[in-house]
């Protein structure tokens, strides 16, 4: 009993996972997020590390992930801050020069992202080899908790026409709870530019106008716990903007 | 070939056609019925294709799950993290 349990801690050691975390102003989240995320690794046995980028938050995340890094170990909770805010893709850049891991794990640090799936991700990677494994709210058991009908109709509705204009082969566009190939994720994140929600967006076309094979998980997105989240009539206009870019470039 | 083109292309081929018929461009001197039914095509495919977006669309929003159980079992986590991170010496 004793040794079988004994494997499945050890099990796959070859592979180590690298979650990145880009936060800002995430005090609250960030211990939550992070107990989760060694609750449902040590239950799985896989090999992990948790690269917590914070970009200069003046709300004292970083002092919070430092005493997070004195209770879970260095070699767990790894420190990469960043003396301002910068860009999404930039954390990213940033991220992967640090992690050890042969794959790559981003996701919000606000909640809306369960590390309970990340398990399924994993399997679901060494189950058809691949590339990049995306988590989907559109499909399944996929869903939203905290979405008003106006929230839920402006999703569907962008996501149906970035279907017609891009036919991607990925039912969820915009999400950014993913798991990548390390080397995957450094090709895309070099050839991406775009901002907000449309750099998921080119992340994941691209990765079909390279070749990538791409696998998707259903998961359930509740909204932000702590603090706003925000959708207003600027950032419909920039994904439009977005998405006419990339159906004349892709 | 960017998606643009694509679409460039599969809306010209399309066009083609409907010109050839509507038209008789080549002189194949096509009964008129042919002639009746191609000339509204145009607008029966995108009548079509609208009722097709808002009936998906409309079916998408309504089917939408709501995760009840996912905010309630999150909620449920964070009271057991807060109170072991308070254990383990997490000053918030």
């Amino acid at each position: 009993m004793a040794s079988r349990r004994g494997n499945a801690k050890t099990r796959e050691q070859s592979d180590k996972y690298s979650v990145l975390l880009p936060t800002y102003n995430e005090r609250e989240n960030l211990p939550l997020i992070v107990w989760l995320l060694v609750k449902y690794f040590g239950e799985s046995g896989f090999n992990y590390e948790i690269i917590v980028i914070d970009d200069g938050s003046p709300d004292g995340t970083l002092q919070i992930a430092e005493q997070l890094q004195k209770i879970y170990g260095a070699d767990k909770i790894l420190l990469r801050p960043r003396a301002q805010k910068l860009g999404l893709g930039t954390a990213y850049i940033h991220g992967i020069k640090h992690a050890s891991g042969n794959f790559v794990i981003i996701m919000d640090a606000d909640l809306s992202h369960h590390p309970k799936f990340i398990p399924q991700f994993i399997e679901k990677q060494k189950e058809g080899g691949f590339d990049l494994v995306s988590g989907t709210r559109y499909r399944g058991d996929g869903g939203v908790y905290g979405w008003d009908l106006r929230r839920k109709l402006i999703s569907r509705g962008a996501n149906f026409i970035s279907q017609v204009l891009l036919r991607p082969g990925a039912s969820d566009l915009t999400g950014s709870f993913r798991l990548y190939k390390k080397e995957v994720l450094e090709k895309l994140v070099e050839q991406c530019v775009s901002k907000g929600y449309v750099f998921q967006m080119e992340m994941i076309v691209r990765a079909r106008q390279l070749g990538y094979t791409v696998g998707e998980v259903p998961i359930s997105f509740v909204d932000r716990v702590y603090g706003e989240s925000k959708l207003g009539g600027n950032e419909i206009v920039s994904f439009l903007k977005g998405l006419l870019t990339l159906f004349a470039t892709t | 070939m960017t998606k643009l083109l694509e679409w460039l292309l599969g809306c010209s081929l399309i066009g083609m056609a409907w010109g050839l018929v509507t038209f008789d461009l080549l002189d194949l001197q096509l009964p008129a019925q042919y002639r009746e039914l191609a000339w509204p095509m145009p607008v029966y495919l995108l009548v079509a294709f609208g009722c097709y977006s808002l009936a998906t669309v409309g079916y998408r929003v309504a089917t939408f799950n709501d995760c009840e159980d996912a905010a309630k079992e999150l909620q449920a986590q964070i009271k057991e993290a807060k109170a072991e991170l308070k254990k383990k010496g997490l000053k918030m």
